[in-house]
């Protein structure tokens, strides 16, 4: 089923349609060098001053390739849960001033990571089609008319990221509607960054999304022609141009009309996708094998050596974070709950509760306080001490301190760092003792004696009146549970 | 420290040079000096290169820098290296820093390589003396160094005869007693078609033993860089010099250059050599008798000589006319006018490259881009490139069932001697002939060798050649040494250039 | 046997080869590139059934470098033979498209 709410300028959707998507995603891997020469991968140099004989395509240059850049691919692949297989190399034939040598050296049909998927925090699993291995191209930029490629004077080209390592991911046309789509490329992210083989940088390119999109009605399941919209740099572009691109197939079919297969451009500026100058049949590729490089075929050994010590994946922290609080119940958790795990695992804090309720913390109150508060200032929260957030945490469980006290012990935690207990002295925090809380008590009784009798008389509910009251009165330093425990005590 | 040499002097250029390891030994030893050498060596080339036209460029400068490096160590105790000051050619389509690197291409023609071949920088390393690019077929396509956008090459024995191809020019360089050692490079037959028609010694090493880095690619799985010579130990010795595992090439095989030095007192007792019959009757009466004359030298000499049928290899031919088109139609689409080379503007990018190459390539290349790029588009693929794939694994299987026989191969290099300059460039097919027996070798990966053997038609040189299995140089430089001493003298380069006029040479014509 | 090589069959080889090809010239190689195909011909009736393609002549497998930096060319060098230059890149006229 489709949904709108993300972008409040399209028109609702027709909820008889259903948007079936496909993603490319294309991710710069993070070596120290290039695939098939020693220059340097790393972005934002001045131009053309990391190339060479071999990514410069110069005659007589041969490739050979970057050993980590097919450990991080594997280990892509083994996170994606894909098949790592034998694999070999094509050459992808096409004229393009970016393309140093007019081919592109990738995989065709021997890929090295086939039939995997991805598992979104919703729990569904995306099919993986494939994960493979090829280089990028250089950069064209486009001078004159506005830089847009079309209206252009001429055109200049930097090499530097020219045979940059990249793989290629492919998903099966799982996905329903933009927010699926975004949610499998934020998920998608977290892994490629999770497992090291990309520093998740959108905004400089490290990863890149070609988007397959076409509709069909709700409830079929052949699917209708499909326009792909290339080089979405951005959860955002992403999200919108699917829906625009969407809004277009539907308008067009229901206007009689039929969806011709494309290439279609996504532009931000106008908000619109248009046709690009490209014909209806598919590119002549004349693929080959590449006769310039050997087959890989990584043994079991080899596989190991490049998946040692890879992090846990986003999926599988969730799962434990999940474990952890519901405890031994089966009973899963509530959606506050379970967006709560996500917020941690998403911005890496599932270490800091894991630690901490492993040191004795309520995992309720590390999960509350984690994903609430913590989560506010998340890369300080990185650093913190898993001990002294554990300490802080039984500070406010044996009610010491109120949650509100414990929330701005944190915030001072994380900003100047310190001890739980000192800064409490430091704040006035310490807890009202119990003859303290006794005069409070006989104060607000005294105030307030048609609520007492009230109360005395069994009505529980004063009971909250009667706190609140408290609560006022010595500022938010009484603990609300030390407070009803008194109360009821004094009730009798 | 110069003096005469029995290598000729700059009044005496139709004297014979020496071998390169008779120059090297020399100049090792202080007795002559790197710098003489090569001074007489450009002298010998002055004398007789327009004749030839066997280079596209001449390092004159270069070369006496280097020389006299060579020298300085020789007088400082140095090793200056094995070929210590013997001149070499070197085919331009092996890069070479700071000098022009042309392919025979007009769209090449400026183009001069920021890096050197790995193959030039361990001839340096040997101390060895490049002085020259030589002329050759454009992008090494053809058999006759005609479809040079540079000129033709003459062949040394007769200047009406084509050299060969299509390194005519590094075959002719020798032949001509210009240098002792060229370089060429081996797809088709491209070094031992020449060397037999110029009647000098050409091998192709196996597939993998000399690294390509810096050699500009033709069809990648076919391209081998290999030594000329005029003796089979100065090839051995350039062979040892430039072969090895290079890091730089991913299909360079890890193994160190073949020793065939060491093996050429061996001898050819016991060794088991198989004669092609198949291929004597595609070759002409002079070329297919040198065989068989060869095959008795052999067995003279203790070898077991029999007869083999391998019909197989006669497909080798349209596989490779087939598989060679097609990686050159890739390897060749990087000369688009973009960031080097020719360019021929337009008003936009892609009339740029077409415009560009149009002007740059010649009508061989451009039909053999065409073909391959034909052959590998879509609907076509599995017919043709793929089935030549197939056919390529049946010839690799046919050479196997063979050596389960024999441990060399014998058979003429070329189907008849060198043919006049004009003779099949109107017809492509024809000239594609040229190619019948050197083929198979390639496309199996194995390495070959020609050696001059007799005077032929016209008495213009036939040479034999010999095969091996992979990495079976050893076995081959052993019966191609035997062969050599059995053959006849006067077949043999260099020819006495000082006695060329216009169409005679060596006391032939 | 095949027959000639059609005019449009040629355009669009050319035009995938970026070739401008002159109408002489489109003509000469539909026959010649015919007549070349015509003599493989036997190859394609070669019966190769079972028989696996040969890529590469050697058996080599996993021929890997270390991730290590090596010293790249001087911009200089690589603009060096460049037809044309701008603010220290390649300079080419208008590209028509997006990349196929």
């Amino acid at each position: 089923m489709t949904t709108a709410e993300s972008t409040p300028d399209s028109t609702a959707l027709d909820t008889t349609w259903e948007i079936v998507i496909g993603l490319e995603v294309h991710c710069e891997l993070a070596t120290a060098t290039k695939l098939f020469c020693g220059c340097a991968n790393r972005f934002g140099s001045e131009a053309n001053t990391q190339v060479c004989p071999v990514c410069l395509g110069l005659p007589g240059s041969l490739p050979v390739l970057n050993r980590r850049a097919v450990e991080l691919a594997i280990r892509i692949g083994r996170s994606l849960h894909c098949e790592i297989r034998p694999s070999t190399f094509h050459r992808k034939n096409y004229f393009y001033p970016d393309m140093p040598k007019d081919y592109q050296v990738s995989q065709y049909d021997k890929p090295i990571n086939v039939d995997g998927y991805l598992e979104l925090p919703s729990g569904k699993r995306i099919g993986v089609e494939r994960a493979h291995i090829e280089e990028d191209t250089g950069k064209t930029t486009h001078i004159g008319g506005g830089g847009r490629i079309n209206d252009a004077d001429h055109s200049l080209v930097d090499y530097n990221r020219a045979g940059v390592p990249l793989v290629e991911i492919v998903s099966r046309p799982d996905l329903r509607g933009a927010e699926e789509a975004r949610a499998y490329v934020s998920e998608l992210r977290a892994i490629l960054v999770a497992s090291g083989a990309s520093d998740g940088r959108m905004e400089e390119g490290s990863l890149r999304v070609d988007a397959n999109i076409s509709v069909r009605p709700a409830g079929t399941t052949a699917f209708g022609t499909r326009c792909e919209v290339k080089n979405l740099n951005s959860l955002r572009s992403l999200g919108r141009a699917i829906d625009h691109e969407a809004e277009r197939q539907i308008a067009l079919l229901e206007g009689g009309g039929r969806v011709v297969q494309e290439t279609r451009h996504w532009n931000e500026g106008e908000g619109r996708t248009s046709s690009m100058r490209s014909k209806e049949e598919a590119y002549d590729y004349r693929y080959f094998s590449e006769p310039d490089l050997v087959p890989l075929e990584p043994d079991e050994a080899f596989i190991a050596e490049a998946t040692a010590g890879m992090a846990l994946m986003p999926a599988a922290r969730r799962r434990r974070l999940s474990a952890l609080i519901s405890g031994d119940g089966d009973a899963p958790l509530p959606t506050s709950a379970v967006e709560q795990v996500a917020t941690l695992v998403d911005l890496g804090l599932d270490d800091l509760v894991v630690a901490a309720v492993g040191l004795g913390a309520d995992s309720r109150l590390a999960l509350a306080r984690g994903a609430n508060e913590a989560a506010q200032s998340a890369e300080e929260a990185r650093h913190l001490d898993a001990a002294v957030f554990a300490e802080l945490l039984g500070l406010e469980a044996t009610g010491k301190l109120s949650s509100t006290q414990s929330k701005t012990v944190l915030a001072e935690l994380l900003e100047r760092g310190g001890e739980p207990e000192e800064i409490a002295r430091r704040l006035g925090f310490e807890a009202l003792s119990e003859d303290d809380l006794g005069v409070v008590l006989d104060s607000v009784i005294a105030a307030n004696p048609a609520e007492w009798e009230r109360y005395v008389g069994g009505e529980d509910k004063v009971a909250q009146l009667l706190t609140g009251q408290v609560m006022k009165a010595t500022k938010g330093r009484a603990n609300g549970k030390a407070v009803a425990a008194a109360l009821a005590e004094r009730r009798g | 420290m110069s003096g005469p040499t029995s290598q000729g002097t700059a009044s005496d250029p139709s004297s014979m040079p020496e071998t390169a390891i008779e120059i090297a030994a020399r100049v090792r030893a202080g007795e002559v000096s790197a710098r003489s050498v090569v001074e007489a060596t450009f002298a010998r080339i002055g004398a007789h290169e327009a004749e030839i036209h066997a280079f596209t460029t001449l390092t004159g400068e270069q070369a006496l820098a280097a020389a006299d490096e060579v020298d300085r160590k020789v007088a400082a105790g140095e090793d200056p290296g094995p070929l210590a000051g013997v001149p070499i050619a070197l085919k331009d389509n092996l890069c070479t820093r700071g000098v022009t690197t042309t392919c025979s291409s007009k769209i090449l023609e400026h183009w001069v390589p920021p890096y050197d071949a790995t193959v030039v920088r361990r001839l340096a390393r040997a101390g060895a003396i490049a002085v020259g690019k030589t002329n050759l077929d454009e992008f090494a396509m053809g058999s006759s160094t005609e479809s040079s956008a540079f000129g033709p090459t003459r062949n040394p024995w007769d200047l009406t005869k084509v050299p060969g191809g299509s390194s005519g020019g590094s075959a002719a360089a020798v032949a001509a007693g210009f240098v002792p050692l060229a370089l060429g490079s081996d797809t088709g037959g491209s070094i031992r078609q020449p060397a037999a028609l110029c009647g000098v010694v050409g091998v192709k090493p196996t597939y993998g033993v000399v690294s390509r880095y810096g050699l500009i690619a033709f069809a990648s799985s076919l391209d081998q860089i290999g030594p000329f010579a005029t003796t089979v130990s100065d090839a051995a010795a350039l062979l040892e010099s430039i072969g090895g595992h290079d890091a730089r090439d991913s299909t360079s095989l890890a193994v160190a250059a073949p020793r065939c030095s060491e093996v050429l007192g061996d001898g050819v007792e016991g060794l088991r050599v198989g004669v092609i019959g198949d291929f004597l009757n595609d070759a002409s009466p002079d070329c297919s008798s040198a065989v068989r004359a060869a095959a008795e030298v052999l067995a003279a000499a203790g070898a077991k000589v029999d007869d083999v049928s391998i019909p197989e290899l006669l497909h080798g031919l349209s596989a490779y006319y087939l598989i060679a088109p097609a990686e050159a139609s890739s390897n060749l689409a990087r000369y688009d006018g973009v960031r080097y080379g020719l360019r021929v503007d337009g008003p936009d990018v892609e009339t740029m490259n077409a415009r560009t190459r149009a002007a740059g390539f010649g009508p061989e290349v451009k039909r053999r881009i065409m073909l391959g790029t034909y052959v590998l588009s879509a609907g076509y693929y599995d017919a043709y490139y793929a089935q030549a794939q197939r056919v390529r694994t049946l010839v690799a299987r046919a050479f196997a069932r063979a050596y389960g026989q024999f441990d060399v191969l014998l058979a003429p290099t070329t189907p008849s001697v060198a043919f006049d300059l004009g003779a099949k460039t109107s017809d492509p097919l024809e000239m594609y002939l040229a190619d019948l027996f050197t083929i198979p070798s390639n496309l199996a990966g194995h390495p070959a060798m020609t050696v001059p053997f007799a005077l032929g038609e016209g008495g213009l040189p036939v040479g034999v050649q010999i095969f091996a299995p992979a990495l079976g140089e050893r076995e081959m430089f052993r019966a191609g040494v035997v062969v050599e001493a059995g053959a006849d003298p006067a077949a043999s380069g260099p020819v006495p250039m000082g006695s060329v006029d216009t169409g005679a040479a060596g006391g032939v014509r | 046997m095949p027959e000639d090589l059609s005019a449009e069959t040629v355009a669009h080889v050319a035009r995938l080869a970026r070739l401008e090809l002159t109408p002489e010239e489109s003509e000469t190689y539909a026959s010649q590139l015919s007549a070349i195909l015509e003599h493989v011909e036997a190859v394609r009736k070669l019966d190769t059934t079972g028989v696996p393609e040969t890529s590469h002549a050697l058996d080599l497998r996993n021929v890997l470098r270390p991730d290590d930096l090596a010293t790249s060319l001087t911009p200089e060098d690589v603009l060096s033979g460049a037809p044309a230059v701008e603010d220290g890149r390649f300079l080419v006229p208008r590209i028509l498209g997006e990349a196929p």
